[in-house]
């Protein structure tokens, strides 16, 4: 068996630019402050939780492919260079064969929306600039290029269980030689579009944005190794969402006293059972799709990093698609 | 468990179709797309799905939909909520479906390639928010049906599977890899069985966005001609079934052809444009020419990228020239393009059933609408119905993104 392990963490959410910003805000264990965002027709805000402006402007950020770039690629360039470190440098030289996976729901929706309502003003004068932006693998592309990675680089698209779904495929890549490292992002961006949508499943879910990273090598000194993801269990006509989760958990494990389960808790998709500690970075942070998968990984992969816990549980009830669960653990130190 | 891996199986398992379904603009199903691109085919016509008196370009190759008749599993009224990109989606999964024979399965994985999904439904969304604020009808079912799991949800519902689902964007070449990842996953051992394919259906934000970059074509496409104007855009679906070889053995099934490599590479060089010298394309065809075990001498037809825009055109020539070598003096490539526009997300999955086709009919598609071909390519491009041996056939699929993808088939026999 292929062992995996989790080389660098990153971060971008409402709490700020990196993961010591995300693990503070986390470690307060109190709601992040809500901001009102303006939705078109209607006097009433929408609360949203913003991503704040990064101190000092990321050097990255003059990059000439993300002089138009959307929001979402800056978090999500962001976020994996955060987690490769200074494994970037032997990327951009070409020694080390890097794998990009990227996950997200709602993609570049800014954009989209924008260049929509361009098109319904005079499709004639839309601008040639947005379009680009509004395909799902913008970001993916924009990070490779940032990297000068040429190799395999897929963009996939679906609830938070996706991110989970990403881990899986960049350990298969790792375990088949296909690459010898690899990124995998969760992202998504701010909208009042998706602000108002989500308003019409969950009225008091608080939409919000960023990103989370997971670089995963083999082998490698870091701490913390990937144990275990769980299938997928889709929700069907067969499977509702509470008997999907069920159904993870039974693969996840029934836990120890001393591990930590990092979960996407809302009732009634929250695990009963767990008998040690319990993180529920949603109600801090709000809903960001595969950012919150995400974050809920790197904050999973940073308390066993600094020895807080010797393992911790991942538990993603996805919206609208997929119940996935996973277990990363403390791992002696293997020599390079 | 999708990991820990179970011990990798001690040789690559061989990888063959078992199914193939089919929709575009030339029809729904393999007789009529068989005989559609055997004999060059157009299907381009006035889009009539949305105004486009206001852009530039006028044309596409649009679907006439048929109707689908009962669904199996799904009820009417879940059906009753789908909309044209599902319907595409499941046209071509239950032709293929069909013609595998397969039962329904718990953990059949399905990886899809799209990139826009049921983007008309998020047209809507934002017209009615932006137009009638206040108002709320439909817009939940809207949102649930754009995003682009849900169209494989229903998929997984109408044939009685539970995936695990994964669905690829990579722009234009989501299909290929769609497939492409499908192809690893069974090649690894990590599944016995995968359903894969790419959709997409027309829809104004990506025929305007097009528009925009001045990449569509007034005139029906005319790819690798000296001539060629742009691109011209198509809708459409393709469904494999893919399985082991021992799978399909086992079973008695009909092989319809073998999936013997794949490449994925990406261009870093622009969002939008290719490198002119072709580099990450060179890569992936090399790429999925070793995993093959064959070189360009083996491949006897190449079903090209060839969007016939400038650009993707002249790199993919770049490409092809610099790959065949010696051999692109006699190497018979096409682009079925030519014949149903480009199908975004689904033009990889289209273009492996022609490949499956061709491989099948022993003929290769032409190009009949092509007048003067480029002289930067080094090769010859079908232009006329042409019968011909066909073992090995080589299908490229480049994208926004740098997404560069190359599947590789065999002939069964």
């Amino acid at each position: 068996m292929s062992k995996v392990y989790i080389h660098g963490l990153g971060a971008v959410s409402p709490a700020g630019w990196g993961v010591p910003a995300l693990r503070a805000a986390v470690s307060q264990n109190q709601p992040l402050p809500v901001q009102s965002l303006p939705r078109p027709g209607w006097d009433k805000k929408l609360s949203v939780r913003s991503v704040p402006p990064p101190l000092p402007r990321p050097a990255f950020f003059s990059h000439p492919r993300l002089r138009r770039a959307a929001t979402m690629s800056q978090y999500t360039i962001a976020a994996a260079l955060e987690a490769i470190g200074p494994d970037a440098a032997l990327v951009q030289s070409g020694a080390l064969r890097l794998g990009v996976i990227v996950t997200t729901m709602a993609g570049s929706v800014t954009y989209s929306r924008r260049f929509y309502e361009e098109v319904l003003g005079n499709p004639a004068a839309a601008s040639p600039l947005l379009f680009p932006e509004t395909v799902f693998n913008a970001p993916a592309s924009h990070l490779a290029a940032c990297l000068n990675s040429p190799g395999i680089n897929y963009t996939l698209v679906g609830d938070e269980g996706s991110f989970l779904q990403g881990l899986a495929l960049a350990a298969h890549w790792l375990a088949d030689d296909s690459v010898a490292a690899c990124v995998v992002v969760g992202t998504e961006e701010p909208d009042w579009i998706v602000a108002d949508a989500v308003r019409l499943f969950q009225k008091s879910a608080i939409h919000t944005s960023g990103a989370g990273a997971l670089y995963l090598k083999k082998p490698s000194p870091a701490r913390t190794a990937l144990s275990a993801i769980t299938d997928a269990f889709t929700f069907t006509h067969g499977q509702n969402p509470a008997a999907a989760a069920r159904a993870m958990w039974r693969q996840l494990g029934p836990g120890t006293p001393a591990e930590l389960l990092c979960d996407s808790a809302t009732a009634p998709t929250q695990r009963p059972d767990w008998p040690g500690p319990r993180l529920s970075p949603k109600s801090i942070l709000g809903e960001a799709f595969n950012a919150s998968a995400a974050w809920q990984c790197v904050l999973a992969c940073d308390q066993i990093a600094t020895g807080s816990v010797p393992a911790a549980s991942v538990s993603v009830v996805g919206s609208s698609q997929q119940a996935i669960g996973a277990r990363f653990s403390q791992s002696p130190v293997t020599p390079l | 468990m999708l990991f820990p891996l179970p011990q990798p199986a001690s040789r690559p398992h061989r990888v063959v179709i078992t199914g193939a379904g089919i929709v575009t603009a030339l029809g729904a199903g393999w007789e009529l797309n068989n005989a559609g691109f055997r004999t060059g085919q157009t299907a381009f016509r006035p889009v009539t799905l949305f105004d486009v008196s206001r852009q530039r370009t006028k044309i596409a190759a649009e679907i006439d939909l048929p109707d689908y008749g009962l669904p199996a599993r799904l009820s009417r009224h879940a059906f009753a909520r789908t909309s044209r990109a599902t319907r595409m989606l499941l046209l071509a999964a239950r032709e293929a479906w069909r013609q595998s024979g397969w039962e329904p399965d718990d953990q059949l994985p399905v990886v899809l390639g799209t990139t826009s999904g049921e983007m008309t439904l998020g047209q809507a969304y934002l017209s009615q928010a932006l137009a009638h604020p206040r108002r709320f009808k439909h817009q939940p079912t809207r949102v649930a049906h754009y995003q682009v799991q849900r169209q494989a949800l229903v998929l997984c519902d109408e044939f009685g599977f539970t995936g695990p689902l994964q669905i690829i964007s990579n722009a234009c070449a989501s299909g290929a890899n769609a497939i492409g990842h499908a192809f690893a996953l069974l090649r690894q051992g990590h599944a016995r069985r995968v359903l894969t394919g790419g959709y997409d259906a027309l829809c104004h934000l990506t025929f305007a966005g097009f528009d925009s970059l001045q990449a569509l074509s007034p005139t029906p496409c005319r790819p690798f001609d000296a001539h060629r104007t742009g691109l011209t855009l198509g809708e459409g679906a393709a469904v494999l079934t893919l399985e082991t070889l021992a799978s399909a053995q086992k079973r008695g099934a009909e092989i319809l052809g073998e999936i013997i490599g794949y490449g994925a590479t990406t261009d870093t060089h622009h969002l939008t444009q290719p490198h002119p010298a072709g580099d990450a394309a060179l890569a992936a065809m090399q790429a999925a020419c070793t995993q093959a075990g064959i070189t360009p001498a083996e491949v006897d037809y190449v079903n090209a990228h060839g969007t016939a825009t400038p650009q993707n055109d002249a790199t993919e020539s770049a490409a092809l020239n610099r790959w065949a070598g010696a051999r692109a003096a006699s190497l018979p490539v096409s682009s079925t393009k030519a014949s149903i526009g480009h199908l975004l997300g689904a033009a990889g999955a289209v273009e492996a059933v022609v490949c499956l086709m061709a491989l099948r009919g022993q003929w290769l598609p032409p190009e009949t609408a092509l007048e003067t071909p480029d002289p930067v390519c080094q090769f010859p491009i079908v232009r006329q119905p042409t019968d011909a041996t066909v073992n090995v056939a080589l299908s490229n699929s480049f994208g926004f993104g740098g997404a560069n993808a190359t599947l590789v088939f065999r002939r069964w026999s």
